[in-house]
């Protein structure tokens, strides 16, 4: 690997370079924050059979695809992944599906560098007390607010939860769109806005100078402040000794203890397979464009796995035993109930707000979050530059601008559209899932059957320092495809379509109140607020044709039906919506989706205009020939 | 903490620190690019099997 210029060509520096720009890629906040929360909702320590199975029959084996076909369409002079699905596929239609690798990773760069800003504000926070319980900060106030707004006593723990709460609220802007904009959030701002010009510093000083000079640094900075918080973590005893359940080996059981009889459910496989998929990255359009930066003789397979069992060490090794045990060993088992956002930006401030010492190992907790992120946000604008580079012969800086301008755009609309986080949730759903899983199958499909595994095979092992077995070939082409529709189908019909889940059947009394109401009664809210707890602003209206009652919030989106069940009795159903009924109901949420849809077109019109030059230029009349084996 | 979640802790745990392990040491111990580029088998086509009549 040259130093730097490979003819015009950019080239990784060092062999352990990549692998760390690759791992560093892959680990991020879904290693430490989704990987916990998904083993403790799906059995515990049994999650971990169906998550190394799919390791070894999805996971490991899609990466070394997509290197092979990175490296094969690199050392044919193509980088982004319109050319090297160009180069692969000669047929018109590639270059569009490599569309998708270039909206993926820059849709995603622009709500994923929000929420590493608040990775670093949180590490602020802590420097200057905000989000130190007792230091007068912003938590305090908070919770001072808490206990006022309240009706009744509430306990310490109560206070905190709110206080923490709210503190993340506040901090994301979901009260209210445009929360962000206004004066007194500019902190906030400058923040965002300084971790947005580092990622285009880093992306800037190119590929060698830049993303793996910095990856070189993180990836260890990142094991050693992690090891320090674990340390703190499996040292903390049983801080409350009136709660002696919540220790440290009951948050390890928590967290590890198998509940095997989770097998036989196909939700706990699937989750599993899911976890694999989104923690290594594969399916983003990056891995193959890191891959294409290699020369012709640089390893691909060792490399490969190097990277995949380093992720695999950020998540099960530091993930697994630093965040739920931290969190039970405070909260107790209402920590494996939260979300993502919820365990990291709420249970986990809360917990170091319990913990001696906690400001210092807060503060380090939310840096390696930071670093974490930061090398996953920069490895998302490496795809798009080479895009702009070889498409129309860009110069860096030119490049680097014009992406710039396009991210700050769409980072500005997540910005705007805070309100209950709808926006970034929405690309999130469709770009930062949908699209990967397609995305996904798109490449296994293109290595399976267009690349060919006879091809594949023999172009993995040139400069090998490691066999793949042959079997790992048929997996590719046979059972990931397969395995990957199987994935998405029953992800998208779990998330796509509304969903009514019963909560409980109704006592005979207030059975009778609804009833009552049916033949002409009134039900009034207070009734709704005291006897069914629903907030306030929230009205029951009955609709006879569907024989049912349906509760709406005060915008008019449904949230509850009371109506008979399969065993014919009266009972409360919580309506969760799909993400199709929120498209329709939610106009950010529409929004969203038309920016996505422009966002594409505008790329797919880019990678038209730049076929045509590569056409023009004759790019693609050499590279069915056999490269040199040492470029320069 | 039960016993099989000390097994399955030690297991999974062992089995990832043993694979990074062994794939950093292959990688590390493999001779620096340049040095592999210079001993490396010369790729040279002579073209003499096209050019003989």
């Amino acid at each position: 690997m040259s130093q730097q210029e490979n003819g015009s060509r950019e080239a990784w520096a060092t062999r352990i370079g990549v692998i760390l720009a690759v791992a560093g890629s892959a680990v991020g906040l879904g290693n430490f924050l989704r990987f916990p929360g998904q083993a403790a909702q799906n059995g515990g320590g049994a999650f971990l059979l169906p998550y190394f199975i799919s390791l070894l029959v999805l996971g490991i084996p899609l990466c070394w695809a997509e290197w092979t076909m990175g490296r094969y369409a690199g050392t044919r002079g193509f980088n982004s992944a319109p050319g090297v699905f160009s180069v692969i596929w000669r047929n018109p239609l590639a270059k569009y599906l490599g569309g998708f690798a270039l909206l993926i990773p820059l849709i995603i760069y622009m709500y994923y560098v929000l929420i590493e800003a608040w990775c670093l504000g949180y590490a602020l926070s802590y420097i200057n007390g905000d989000l130190v319980i007792g230091a007068g900060g912003a938590v305090d106030e908070l919770a001072q607010q808490a206990k006022a707004a309240s009706d009744v006593n509430l306990s310490d723990s109560e206070v905190a939860t709110a206080a923490f709460s709210g503190f993340f609220d506040e901090y994301a802007g979901t009260e209210k769109n445009g929360t962000l904009l206004r004066p007194e959030n500019r902190w906030k701002l400058a923040v965002l806005a300084a971790t947005f010009l580092f990622n285009f510093v880093l992306i800037y000083r190119g590929v060698s100078k830049g993303i793996e000079a910095f990856c070189r640094i993180a990836m260890p900075v990142m094991v050693a402040l992690a090891v320090i918080v674990l340390i703190r973590v499996l040292t903390l005893g049983t801080p409350n000794v009136d709660k002696p359940d919540q220790s440290v080996m009951g948050g390890l059981g928590f967290m590890w203890n198998p509940n095997f009889e989770t097998l036989t459910d196909p939700q706990t496989w699937l989750a599993a397979s899911g976890q694999i998929f989104f923690s290594l990255s594969v399916g983003f359009g990056i891995i193959i464009n890191y891959a294409s930066y290699l020369k012709r003789n640089d390893d691909v397979v060792l490399s490969g796995l190097t990277s995949a069992s380093m992720n695999e060490f950020f998540e099960v090794c530091l993930g697994g035993l630093i965040t739920l045990p931290a969190a039970f060993i405070f909260l107790g088992a209402a920590a494996g109930e939260q979300g993502t956002f919820g365990l990291g930006f709420v249970s986990l401030p809360n917990v170091f707000g319990m913990m001696p010492g906690g400001r210092l190992f807060g503060c380090l907790w939310f840096f390696m979050l930071f670093i974490a992120a930061i090398t996953s946000s920069v490895s998302m604008l490496q795809p798009v530059i080479a895009f702009f580079e070889e498409g129309f012969g860009l110069k860096r800086h030119a490049s680097a601008a014009i992406l710039g301008l396009i991210s700050a755009l769409g980072c500005g609309f997540v910005l705007f559209f805070s309100e209950g986080m709808v926006a970034l949730d929405t690309f999130d759903f469709w770009v930062g899932s949908v699209l990967i899983f397609l995305l996904a199958l798109i490449q296994s499909i293109i290595y399976g059957w267009i690349f060919g595994i006879k091809r594949g095979h023999e172009e993995a092992h040139v400069g090998a320092h490691l066999r793949i077995p042959w079997f790992i070939q048929l997996m590719l082409k046979y059972v990931v495809p397969v395995y990957l529709l199987l994935i998405f189908t029953t992800f998208c019909w779990q998330k796509l379509p509304s969903k009514d889940l019963e909560k409980e059947i109704l006592t005979d009394t207030i059975a009778a109140e609804f009833l009552e109401a049916e033949n002409g009664g009134q039900l009034d809210s207070q009734f709704l607020e005291q006897t069914l707890s629903v907030p306030a602003g929230y009205a029951a209206a009955h609709v006879a044709d569907q024989s049912e009652w349906q509760i709406r919030d005060a915008e008019g989106v449904l949230k509850h039906r009371v109506r008979k069940n399969r065993d014919g009795e009266l009972a409360w159903f919580d309506h969760r919506s799909g993400y199709v009924e929120t498209i329709a109901n939610n106009n950010a949420a529409l929004s969203s989706v038309m920016f996505i849809g422009v966002v594409f077109a505008f790329l797919l019109l880019l990678i038209r205009i730049a076929g045509k030059r590569w056409e023009k230029e004759g790019r693609f009349a050499d590279v069915d020939k056999e490269p040199l084996s040492t470029e320069e | 903490m039960q016993p099989a979640g000390w097994l399955v802790m030690l297991l999974s745990i062992g089995s990832v620190v043993t694979l990074v392990s062994y794939c950093l040491y292959r990688v590390l111990s493999l001779p620096p690019v340049d040095m592999e580029e210079v001993h490396g088998p010369l790729d040279i086509d002579t073209g003499g099997t096209v050019d003989v009549d």
